[in-house]
């Protein structure tokens, strides 16, 4: 095992993916040898695999996922980079109309092994057209995958999986993640779509939370063991395929659930886990389910609102006492 | 140039059948009949290879048919059969035969563009001299997805025959109440790529056009902006009677029908005799009575095949 970050883990895939397959290239904006990526994702990328394999692209969201698609129907696996999640509403056509529909309007004669990779998230102070959590909406198109990795074990198995499976994947990253380090191993893996991960065991709450919030999570999870509380942590590292087993054995085995995200409250990824369990499992629940996530409101600009917006560990802790009295 | 006629005439029929069956409520939802464009996509796909790539809209039939897809399957498609290219699940504006590089019809105006111009830029990435050809109409050309997609055609040299089908109307509304060009062909000058307007009614100047441009993607010399100038004989969909166009304009419209055209000309130069043109129109009758028949026997599909498919 050695530790390295988050970005350089999705980098390791992204080399290692078109090492291992000529079909693979990457295209997106400003991801070429003059900038390497907004983030440096594909950092010395160009220079390893030329122009042609690692593409810059015009600012053209919309043709960048309608190429990336016209290839990957006819033979190629393109991985698109769509600079911010923000800016995937430019593409949402290509992406929820054509991407994800291609294979089952033509009756399953294509497949769309297209993945779209792009950072989501706030706390950076860039404001409302560049910090949002959009991941719901993409859960709500069938035919497209939602990965949501949250360490750069997570984040390289899933992104080599994405890129050798046969779907239209919408890869979320988070800025606030690319730096953050982690063990991985020396030989190649992956992971497989649908497999929740239990990133702490405990007894007393579950706490499901993807991305930036599972370390959020854990933070909380550390405070309330002083406090006598004992947390489990869920990762469902794919919202879609979501692997509900494994949450609804969690909470099983606790009876309490609490649902964290960095999206809106209203339908969004805390709404749909919160009705799944609701619906399999309320006869296990001790408590109401808590939500945890951002208040109906456009992502602010000033450091003071941002982070009045956010989920942290304060509000998870909240949530957790709310529905939790230990004797 | 018989072959032509062939393909055309197969075109008319099997979109008049549609329309017939339609009237007999065994198509359900809507149609997009291709009827009097039938020279545009037979003069351009007579230029393809069965790997070269279509990429179609809503008013798709010709262009699976040009392409070489079976009517027989087309047809039950069109039904919501079983046996359909698609099984059932795409109908009339989603037509796909992935088989013949007919890469499927996309029912959202302009969104084929950018998928047109991703064949390309496999073709180009893969190494062969395979082209794409992408359909749309007046109306797409006012899309983002237009700019956007011939902008990258462009850059990249990609071997991609953008087809404008121009039949002056997008559903009601005219070309000249939302674009001040006449020429849709012109646009290509801003993306620094060739841009011809073509009488998209004559089956020949199409072909021309199209061989010259399927000539430079092949040759790696990048794509081609076509204007065919054409006219659609019925309204935009299902009983539209198309009252928003002026009588004289339909007339003068169908004096140019471009199959009787070509019948025409080649009766004109002794290619065909009156009874060999006979021959060929109930050749290709039977073939569209043949699909019918086979649409209308095949089964449904059954309720819960609605589940599969969705992912790979």
């Amino acid at each position: 095992m050695r530790e390295i970050t988050y970005r350089d883990s999705l980098r390791e895939a992204l080399l290692e993916e078109m090492q291992r397959d000529k079909t693979v290239f990457l295209l997106g904006e400003d991801i070429g040898r003059y900038w390497e990526g907004a983030f440096k994702v594909t950092k010395d990328l160009a220079k390893e695999f030329g122009d042609e394999r690692v593409r810059d692209t015009p600012i053209s969201e919309s043709a960048i996922i309608g190429a990336a698609v016209g290839a990957a129907i006819t033979g190629m696996r393109p991985v698109a980079e769509i600079m911010f999640g923000d800016l995937t509403t430019l593409a949402m056509d290509q992406i929820a109309n054509q991407a994800a529909k291609i294979r089952y309007m033509f009756g399953g004669q294509a497949k769309v092994p297209l993945v779209i990779r792009t950072p989501f998230g706030g706390g950076v102070n860039i404001a409302a057209h560049h910090s949002q959590s959009l991941e719901a909406w993409f859960m709500h198109v069938p035919g497209l995958f939602v990965a949501v990795p949250s360490t750069p074990y997570d984040a390289k198995g899933l992104l080599k999986m994405a890129i050798r499976g046969d779907n239209p994947v919408v890869f979320c990253e988070h800025k606030l993640l690319y730096p953050i380090k982690g063990l991985i191993p020396e030989e190649d893996y992956t992971i497989p779509f649908g497999t929740a991960d239990i990133k702490r065991e405990g007894e007393d709450v579950t706490v499901v939370a993807t991305m930036f919030m599972v370390h959020k999570a854990l933070e909380a999870a550390k405070t309330l063991e002083k406090e006598g509380l004992s947390v489990e942590v869920v990762d469902p590292r794919t919202l879609v395929p979501l692997d509900k087993e494994v949450i609804i054995s969690s909470v099983k085995k606790t009876g309490h659930l609490v649902v964290v995200s960095e999206d809106c409250k209203t339908a969004g990824v805390t709404a749909e886990i919160a009705a799944v369990v609701a619906e399999e499992a309320i006869d296990y629940l001790d408590a109401p389910i808590k939500r945890v996530a951002e208040p109906d409101t456009p992502i602010p600009f000033s450091p003071p609102l941002e982070k009045y917006v956010i989920p942290d560990e304060k509000t998870i802790i909240k949530a957790v006492k709310k529905i939790v009295q230990k004797e | 140039m018989i072959e032509l006629y062939r393909k055309m005439l197969e075109i008319r029929l099997f979109e008049e059948k549609v329309f017939e069956l339609y009237g007999e409520n065994l198509v359900p939802g809507t149609i997009h009949l291709y009827t009097g464009e039938e020279a545009v996509a037979v003069g351009v796909c007579a230029n393809l290879r069965k790997d070269d790539y279509v990429v179609s809209t809503h008013r798709g039939h010709g262009h699976c048919i040009a392409k070489g897809a079976r009517l027989d399957k087309i047809m039950a498609e069109i039904l919501g059969k079983k046996t359909g290219y698609c099984k059932g699940k795409g109908g009339s504006m989603h037509i796909a035969d992935f088989s013949i590089g007919m890469l499927g019809a996309t029912a959202v105006v302009g969104a084929g563009i950018p998928i047109a111009t991703g064949a390309g830029l496999s073709i180009k990435l893969r190494g062969t001299d395979q082209v794409t050809a992408g359909f749309f109409g007046d109306g797409a050309s006012n899309q983002g997805t237009f700019h956007e997609g011939v902008n990258m055609a462009a850059i990249w040299k990609l071997p991609v025959l953008f087809i404008c089908e121009n039949n002056l109307y997008a559903m009601g509304t005219r070309q000249t109440q939302v674009m001040l060009i006449k020429d849709i062909a012109k646009r290509a000058a801003a993306y620094g790529i060739p841009g011809v307007s073509v009488d998209g009614n004559d089956v020949i100047a199409v072909y021309e056009a199209a061989q010259e441009a399927v000539r430079r993607g092949r040759y790696g010399d990048g794509p081609t902006l076509i204007e065919c100038k054409t006219y659609r004989h019925k309204g935009h969909s299902r009983f539209d009677p198309a009252a928003y166009r002026p009588k004289e304009e339909v007339e003068e419209w169908l004096k140019k029908d471009p199959a009787r055209r070509l019948k025409q000309r080649l009766l004109e130069n002794g290619d065909v005799s009156a009874a060999e043109a006979k021959q060929i129109e109930k050749e290709v009758s039977e073939v569209v009575e043949a699909a019918v028949k086979f649409a209308i026997n095949s089964p449904f599909p059954a309720p819960e095949e609605a589940l599969e498919d969705v992912y790979a």
